[in-house]
């Protein structure tokens, strides 16, 4: 009975996404890019990293389709290549912040009293402050690089995740049945993990949509302030930096990596709005 | 006089938890010299500091000291604006933030007011035309601005007006030539040039702070938007406006007075949010602008790890974000005479 009920929902969810027009669009764009990221070494024609002073700042060509940049590396290489660290990128931090978001947003809403209060104090402050700049002090701590700026952006993330774990846990720890399951001696991990998870998985789906598109901005914008991405990479943020010196010369070269991260930002934010459109019963559309 | 007693109350309320949330990022900010590996004298004046600098400052800070007394001077010194000095530029932290901060402000306060009027504007359109290709258009619009990397409009921005039709200017805040002629007072260029009464700076300045603010204002812009849209558009559906409609008002009274007032508290709120995300954008449009204001300045400090600059640059940061949203919720509780009589009940 419970699984007929679930799988009907279930339909009923996907069905409403199929007819959901910007989900179908979101969902196409990052495909997209997930194919043009498995296959990299295929699409691209040029070694991205290969620098080519004789070949430096050409224009779009039948050999460099976007030209070359201040080095003479192929940008149409860089920007395939870049679509694996963006997706790396994103994948990464938004895996990090829903693991310590879920598990600090289950121990305050569960256990309650003077842990609560501390730790949602600590998450209060972290949105009381721009992401960016909560994000810069973790790079002045950890020192510049890529790794460092996905830990920063995970970081910054969190307080999101464990707001929305802590408000199901609230919501589900009086119930009826969780009482019941603590009588018969469930420990609370278990319980934890058997009813209240299940309970803020759709929030926290939808979050995590619109968080990977989130993250893969922030980690761009620290990579174009400098602070991300170490010097030479493909990353998008970093070769717009690289390029605008010469903007009048190239402007293919801050144009494309530009819109890479437009699209795949754009993707993940119209499949996040569709998927909170469609789990969320008290909307209709 | 209860009115106001409980206003007072809300207010100090307020001020008691930003002043909280203030504790907490100077505690963060504080811890910042610890968290970094190493030595926390080789953290702040750098690897090539000389024995005796790095003694006078681990005296200076008390490090071998407990960790609650260093604190507790970290937050004296704060309380008497000394942040300590910048070991790259050795000025004083409080110095260069007041020399940078107009430039900031001048840039923010351009893109806060290009995103309202154009944003309130775009909604209330959208709102009073609804379902129409107008409110299509503007909506859509709105929803590709939310996606739109802002580093990366501000260099679009440049290639097609100061590249392919070069009519404004796409770095810093005056021309070289008339940066000399203006004699600096508030440190806001709009108003230094006026007071020169030189309008050809003026001008000129105006031309350098478009294509900045028009990049930082985008984003809010849209939010702005679609806020303004889907709250007028709740309005508009009460009982009140059908009222006032059957009394015979016009159409713009019934929009600009009764639906406006109400309609326009949630937008408030956005607006005092959408502060924080401007000041966030600053350091991303004055990077590509090369605008000489707190954003590069910091962005520099994190880049060449200057502790002092760093902490300094953001407890100011976060210090102007809180008291801009202490003022918006001020004007939240003069719109919302429900928050008022909300506290009167408890």
């Amino acid at each position: 009975m419970m699984n007929a009920t679930a799988g009907t929902s279930q339909q009923y969810v996907f069905r409403k996404l199929l007819r959901h027009r910007s989900a179908t669009i979101g969902a196409s764009i990052i495909l997209f890019f997930i194919i043009i990221a498995i296959f990299a070494p295929l699409i691209a024609t040029h070694d991205p990293r290969h620098a080519n002073i004789a070949e430096r700042l050409k224009g779009w060509s039948g050999t460099y389709y976007l030209g070359t940049d201040g080095v003479g590396r192929d940008i149409f290489s860089r920007v395939v290549y870049g679509t694996r660290i963006s997706l790396k990128v994103g994948l990464i931090s938004m895996s990090f912040s829903i693991g310590f978001g879920v598990l600090f947003g289950a121990i305050a809403g569960y256990y309650g009293g003077r842990l609560d209060n501390l730790i949602m104090r600590v998450m209060d402050m972290m949105l009381a402050m721009p992401s960016i700049l909560l994000a810069m002090v973790i790079v002045t701590i950890l020192g510049q690089s890529l790794t460092n700026a996905i830990v920063a952006v995970s970081i910054v993330y969190i307080p999101q995740y464990a707001r929305i774990l802590r408000a199901a846990v609230l919501k589900v720890r009086e119930l009826d049945y969780v009482v019941a399951a603590k009588v018969i001696g469930a420990s609370n991990s278990r319980i934890l993990l058997t009813t209240v998870l299940p309970n803020c998985i759709a929030p926290l789906i939808v979050q995590a949509t619109l968080g990977i598109g989130a993250a893969i901005l922030d980690a761009a914008g620290l990579s174009f302030l400098g602070l991300g991405a170490e010097i030479g990479e493909p990353e998008w943020g970093a070769m717009l930096n690289e390029n605008r010196k010469f903007i009048r010369r190239s402007p293919l070269a801050v144009t494309a990596p530009g819109i890479a991260i437009f699209l795949i930002v754009l993707g993940f934010n119209l499949l996040g709005d569709a998927l909170r459109d469609a789990l969320d019963p008290q909307i209709d559309g | 006089m209860r009115k106001v007693l409980t206003l007072l109350s809300y207010l100090l309320q307020r001020f008691l938890s930003i002043g909280l949330s203030l504790l907490a990022v100077s505690l963060l900010v504080f811890l910042m010299v610890h968290l970094i590996p190493g030595d926390a004298a080789i953290a702040i004046l750098g690897e090539r500091a000389t024995e005796k600098a790095l003694i006078e400052l681990r005296e200076e800070m008390g490090l071998d000291k407990p960790l609650y007394y260093q604190y507790a001077k970290f937050l004296w010194d704060i309380a008497h604006l000394d942040f300590g000095r910048s070991f790259k530029t050795k000025q004083p932290v409080i110095e260069e933030i007041k020399r940078y901060f107009p430039a900031t402000a001048e840039l923010t306060l351009a893109a806060m007011a290009f995103s309202i009027l154009f944003g309130v504007a775009a909604g209330i359109i959208a709102a009073i035309s609804r379902g129409t290709f107008l409110d299509y258009f503007s909506m859509s619009i709105s929803l590709t601005g939310i996606s739109m990397p802002i580093f990366w409009l501000g260099l679009m921005l440049i290639l097609l007006f100061s590249y392919f039709l070069p009519i404004l200017p796409s770095t810093g805040r005056l021309d070289v030539v008339l940066d000399l002629d203006v004699q600096s007072r508030t440190g806001f260029y709009l108003i230094d040039t006026l007071l020169a009464g030189n309008f050809a700076a003026f001008r000129n300045a105006v031309a350098h702070l478009i294509l900045p603010a028009i990049t930082l204002g985008t984003i809010p812009l849209a939010i702005i938007a679609r806020m303004t849209r889907s709250s007028l558009l709740e309005v508009l559906n009460q009982p009140y406006i059908t009222t006032a409609y059957a009394k015979g008002l016009p159409r713009w009274k019934v929009i600009g007075k009764h639906a406006m007032k109400n309609s326009m508290v949630p937008v408030l709120t956005i607006i005092g949010l959408e502060f924080g995300y401007l000041l966030g954008g600053a350091i991303l449009t004055e990077h590509i602008f090369s605008w000489p204001g707190l954003g590069s300045w910091l962005r520099t400090a994190v880049e060449a790890r200057d502790v002092r600059a760093v902490q300094g640059g953001v407890l100011f940061v976060a210090s102007v974000f809180m008291l801009v949203n202490l003022i918006v919720d001020v004007l939240y509780a003069y719109f919302d005479p429900r928050i008022r009589v909300g506290n009167e009940d408890r």
